[in-house]
């Protein structure tokens, strides 16, 4: 079984179903992404692997499932997630938001090393780590939602449109260092990102989303190399 | 039976047994009867306001208050004859209502039931206030003369139910009309999304205030019978328990129904006296064993709301609708 | 002059009253969103259950500091037994549970302990150490002591993890899931402080108004008042409105006389959240369509 595997996940929104039996898998130290346009579903799988939409079908991660528990219980397997939006806690200081990333945490030694790590990777962060949240700027919010989801020292990161509203230099940043800790540290990762291009850069397998179903799925090489599919699906 | 027929025969044959019951019970009935009939108006108030458009009041015992001080007062110092002074409580309670609802518009649903909670509360106190005994009696309240009955062949308990049941009938038709009507929908269109309501072009602001003052009328109505018809009021008969009693009636007797408000006035007089008669024999008539029946109105209270959301009416509704099939 | 100044002191005795009322009301409103009408009765019930504790023998702080657990454990078991199951349903239960908790508390009070009027006693000393006219030695024990409970509060939500947590999960539940707060539990915790600083406010006004169960009514309203006016997010500023409250209850009892106080309270509500719903240091909430 692959480290996160998900058959047949369906997603309800209410009577409404989001996610039409969708199957997919990532291997341990992989990254995948999960493309598609608005609406057709890319969050609504990310929400249901946190349990925090009602869901049907089996969600696996390192071999148990998951599926059916709940949020906080789930993140305490290792599964970290950067939302749509990125929910930094606004009132709070940059660097309280990061001890809340290792709430659930007990290893105070390897929360604070691991402070050090996310300063290392977001100098900037550190620069202001005793402003309050609501005042960083949009990228640097961006990468402290990256950086309060290290603090969990997952082992599977769940990004939802990181790029979101951010100058394309900053982008580039915060993709390199996404690689960084993937490589370095071993963190899985699952993207789910509009810009295509980018998430096809980063990641080695790929699905397509388009109304709560896959359409394709390949490795990024093949997707990117299709000139159908690119035209098709991807715009360009 | 359908159910339109259905409902067609239970209304005559409620409307048959108001008339009839009065005839066949002995006087002091009469008169608890009289009590639940003005009892189920103010009820009937409350819910048009919380049932239709989904204004919380945890004050409308002050309305009720209102409405039997205007009565009293109307009575006691200018000497008015009882039967006139049941429009213009209405029509004050109606002014009250609206200048209350007005400002309310701003204030959605909880910071209402706080501003009206705020009411009840400081309404005994403002109406023991000594500079208006003159007018209100402070904190010994009124006492008030109603003549004998003016017809040969009712006793005045009858007469003073026929009285009540005269302004309950109509305000009942009232409610009914409103409801099935355009007001009635645009109500309705308020309380289950009031931003899309006021998209559609529905003047919200006014019908809030409105509709806060027609169950002003209700409630003023009610309070101003309850003064003639007991011949006393003070103070501590418009408290912030009253408010809940209120409240609870509303609730055990389901929302946005009229024969909830019914069901709803008879739980607010009969079942506390029944509970106490029961309460009594068992422990011997200790006046504290009656705070045992408040507290199982609490606990029965949350028992309704979350096992029947729709309280008792809505519950037989829905029971009656499937064996009316 | 004198006498201004012995009325400021003494209201703001009451005041801080009125602010751990207004500090225990925003707690809840920041967890749950609604308020806790039946606060005031907690407290109250809180106050009998020292009172019994007293009248068994036990000694006054040893009663004290039992009370403040049982409440604090019983506000826990409420919010877990009865408002977690209810937690999306509308408005209008949530309405009606809290009425439904005032009246049990309130009749429960009056079934166990009887509606006479009963003697609570005072922790403080007679006489003052020092000489003075301006304020008595229960008002000022009382300031003293709730300054000191709020302090802790206040050090407690600033610096622990655990505060830290429950002013992430007030803010936003959903982050807060999603690194690991177990938010129905921290909400429980919310609930359980909420009640031990009523038991505090209960147990320390008890022996100014007498022990019976319908003492707390005026108080709470007080209370909401505080809240309201410095704004209904802002603990620091419930706090602040309570004891401005405090204040102002003497002096409009000086200018208008002592027997409307209820209404001065339900004008400075009415007046407020018409507006400036925001209170004082309060943030509007925005409502999204």
């Amino acid at each position: 079984m692959a480290f996160l595997d998900v058959a047949n996940l369906e997603a309800f929104y209410g009577p409404i179903k989001a996610l039409h039996g969708i199957s997919f898998s990532l291997e341990q130290g992989g990254i995948t992404t999960i493309l598609g346009a608005n609406g057709a579903g890319k969050t609504t799988t990310l929400r249901s692997i946190c349990g925090m939409v009602k869901t049907g079908g089996q969600i696996n991660f390192g071999g148990e499932s998951i599926g059916g528990k709940k949020t906080e219980m789930i993140v305490r397997h290792g599964i970290a997630h950067v939302p749509e939006g990125r929910g930094t806690f606004v009132r709070v200081t940059t660097e309280e938001n990061l001890k809340l990333g290792a709430f659930s945490r007990r290893d105070v030694k390897g929360v604070a090393e691991d402070m050090e790590r996310v300063y290392g990777y977001f100098p900037r962060l550190k620069e202001r780590r005793n402003q309050q949240a609501g005042t960083l700027s949009g990228g640097e919010q961006q990468m402290l939602a990256v950086g309060r989801a290290l603090m969990l020292r997952p082992r599977l990161m769940l990004l939802d449109e990181p790029s979101f509203g951010l100058a394309p230099i900053i982008v580039q940043e915060l993709f390199e260092i996404l690689r960084v800790i993937n490589q370095e540290e071993g963190v899985s990762m699952l993207l789910v990102e509009q810009n295509a291009t980018l998430a096809l850069n980063l990641a080695d397998h790929a699905y397509l989303l388009e109304t709560g179903r896959v359409v394709i799925s390949g490795t990024s090489d093949e997707i990117s190399a299709d000139e159908t599919i690119r035209q098709s699906y991807l715009g360009y | 039976m359908t159910m339109p027929r259905f409902r067609r025969a239970s209304i005559i044959v409620a409307f048959a047994a108001a008339i009839l019951l009065p005839f066949g019970l002995e006087d002091f009935s009469v008169f608890q009867l009289t009590q639940v009939l003005y009892l189920s108006i103010a009820v009937l108030g409350l819910n048009l306001l919380t049932g239709f458009t989904g204004q919380f009041s945890l004050g409308h015992s002050a309305f009720m208050a209102i409405g039997a001080y205007t009565a009293g007062i109307m009575m006691d110092q200018w000497e008015v004859a009882y039967y006139w002074t049941i429009v213009p409580a209405g029509v004050v309670c109606f002014v009250a209502g609206f200048l209350f609802g007005l400002p309310a518009l701003r204030l959605e649903g909880l910071y209402l039931a706080l501003a009206t909670f705020a009411l009840a509360v400081a309404a005994p106190q403002l109406l023991k206030y000594e500079h208006f005994e003159k007018y209100t009696g402070g904190v010994q309240g009124l006492d008030l003369f109603k003549p004998d009955s003016p017809v040969a062949f009712l006793s005045n308990d009858q007469w003073w139910y026929f009285f009540s049941l005269f302004f309950g009938v109509l305000l009942i038709i009232a409610a009914w009309n409103l409801v099935r009507g355009r007001t009635g929908r645009a109500m309705i269109a308020i309380r289950d999304n009031p931003i899309a309501a006021s998209t559609m072009g529905i003047n919200t602001s006014v019908y809030k205030a409105t509709t806060f003052g027609v169950s002003g009328i209700y409630c003023g109505v009610a309070g101003a019978l309850s003064a003639i018809v007991v011949e006393f009021i003070a103070p501590e008969s418009f408290t912030f328990i009253h408010a809940i009693l209120l409240l609870i009636a509303m609730v055990i007797g389901g929302l946005a129904s009229i024969p909830a408000a019914i069901i709803g006035g008879a739980f607010i007089l009969y079942v506390p006296n029944f509970s106490e008669a029961v309460v009594d024999s068992f422990f011997g008539g200790d006046p504290s064993s009656k705070a045992l029946v408040w507290i199982s109105f609490g606990v029965i209270m949350i028992v309704v709301v979350y096992a029947m959301p729709t309280g008792i009416a809505g519950f037989i509704k829905r029971n009656l609708r499937r064996i009316a099939r | 002059m004198e006498e201004v100044v012995q009325q400021v002191l003494g209201g703001l005795a009451t005041g801080a009253i009125y602010a751990c009322i207004a500090l225990s009301v925003v707690m809840i409103y920041q967890a749950i969103d609604h308020f806790n009408f039946a606060q005031g009765e907690m407290a109250m019930f809180s106050a009998f259950i020292a009172w019994q504790l007293i009248d068994w023998g036990a000694n006054y702080w040893v009663a004290f500091f039992v009370c403040i657990v049982i409440s604090f454990i019983g506000g826990i078991a409420i919010e877990r037994i009865i408002f977690a199951p209810i937690h999306n349903a509308p408005i209008f239960t949530h309405i009606v549970v809290f009425i439904a908790l005032f009246q049990i508390f309130n009749a429960g009070a009056g079934y166990i302990w009887e509606f006479t009027i009963k003697e609570f006693p005072s922790p403080f000393p007679d006489r003052l150490p020092f000489d003075t006219t301006l304020i008595g030695p229960h008002d000022l024990g009382m300031m003293i002591i709730t300054l000191v409970m709020l302090l802790m509060i206040f050090l407690f939500f600033r610096f622990t993890p655990l505060g830290l947590a429950m002013r992430a999960a007030a803010a936003s539940p959903e982050s807060a899931r999603l690194v690991g707060i177990k938010v129905g539990w921290i909400l429980a915790l919310g609930w359980g402080l909420a009640a031990a600083i009523g038991a505090v406010a209960g147990m320390m006004i008890a022996p100014v108004v007498f022990l019976e169960p319908n003492m707390m009514l005026g108080i709470l309203l007080y209370g909401f008042a505080g809240a309201v006016v410095g704004g209904l997010t802002s603990p620091g500023g419930a706090v602040f409105g309570g004891f401005l409250m405090g204040v102002v209850e003497p002096l409009a009892g000086m200018a208008i006389g002592s027997e409307l106080k209820l209404t001065v309270a339900l004008v400075v509500i009415v007046t407020i959240l018409i507006f400036r719903p925001s209170g004082l240091f309060g943030r509007v909430v925005v409502q999204r369509v």
